[in-house]
């Protein structure tokens, strides 16, 4: 039996249930960073003082524009699949998974000084909300690599038994991997910077 | 959601400099940091800027500008708990609130005589 719904749009929503289903689930990743960032006003404004300069500003600069720029490859994906280019967004989406992936062997190095510094979680509230936060948006990295992986992978040949399906899948792989790249616009700032 | 070609071909261009002004705008937070504003000064700037940045990747990247009502209710919900949720560390404070400063740190210090 088909799953209703996965390329056709509802009647009542005018959406297909994927892309429903995915806006929910951001909405629910809003209020987990949301509960985070909260925890990080109440630790900063209660704390007499606070730590400035620990962290490698150019490093985390340097991963802004690689999650910026897998962003503009994602959505790139996608069009190129519009556009019945399935070469190029095969390029584009090979892309996106290898600046993810670059993105964390840069958070490794970061981590690492870190720790070889005896910096870790438990040496300050600064470094434990840092930690708590960039490690969280790590695992939602790794978690769009794997659906990444996926799609490039055995994934791929659903786009000949129904490319309408597939091209949603993408969509929804982006919007996800959007919101990723939006959580460290806000994150970087916040911490690397105030 | 745009689903003809043209219209998308016209979208790759848009999403091109969306991207640049991302990279522009990241720079010129960075540049601002370097600065050494006053501490509320700063979280202000870097705030609007990331704000900015955030606001262009949804509505372009992620389409919310032309998206279905269903996904705006369930956004404007969210936002609204967004709210509340970014509000409870006000309530910690609520309670001193009208308390001269530091009397209400001596009172929590020491213990009421009895």
């Amino acid at each position: 039996m088909n799953i209703p719904y996965t390329v056709e749009e509802r009647p009542d929503s005018g959406l297909a249930n994927g892309k429903l289903g995915i806006w929910l689930f951001l909405a629910s990743e809003v209020m987990l960073f949301g509960a985070l960032f909260s925890t990080y006003i109440i630790l900063r404004t209660g704390a007499p003082e606070w730590p400035h300069g620990e962290l490698n500003i150019w490093l985390g600069m340097i991963n802004t524009f690689i999650l910026i720029a897998s962003s503009v490859t994602m959505v790139m994906a996608w069009a190129e699949l519009k556009l019945h280019n399935w070469a190029r967004h095969r390029l584009f989406l090979v892309l996106t998974f290898v600046l993810a992936g670059v993105f964390l062997v840069n958070k490794y190095f970061e981590y690492s000084s870190h720790f070889a510094k005896g910096e870790g979680p438990w040496h300050s509230t600064f470094l434990a909300i840092y930690f708590t936060l960039t490690g969280l948006h790590g695992l939602h990295i790794l978690g769009g690599m794997i659906v990444m992986a996926y799609l490039i992978g055995p994934g791929a040949s659903l786009f000949k038994r129904n490319p309408e399906q597939f091209t949603n899948r993408i969509e929804y792989t982006g919007l996800y991997w959007h919101f990723v790249d939006l959580v460290w616009i806000f994150l970087f700032p916040v911490l690397y910077l105030l | 959601m745009h689903s003809d070609p043209e219209a998308i071909k016209k979208s790759v261009r848009l999403y091109f400099m969306i991207g640049a002004a991302l990279f522009l705008f990241t720079g010129i937070t960075v540049a601002v940091n370097q600065v050494h504003l006053a501490i509320p000064l700063a979280i202000t700037v870097a705030l609007i800027i990331a704000s900015i940045k955030g606001s262009m990747v949804a509505s372009v990247f992620m389409h919310l500008s032309h998206e279905k009502r269903w996904i705006y209710g369930a956004l404007i919900l969210t936002v609204l708990f967004f709210i509340v949720l970014m509000s409870v560390p006000m309530f910690t404070v609520s309670d001193s609130i009208g308390t001269p400063i530091g009397a209400a740190n001596a009172s929590h210090a020491q213990p009421p005589e009895r």
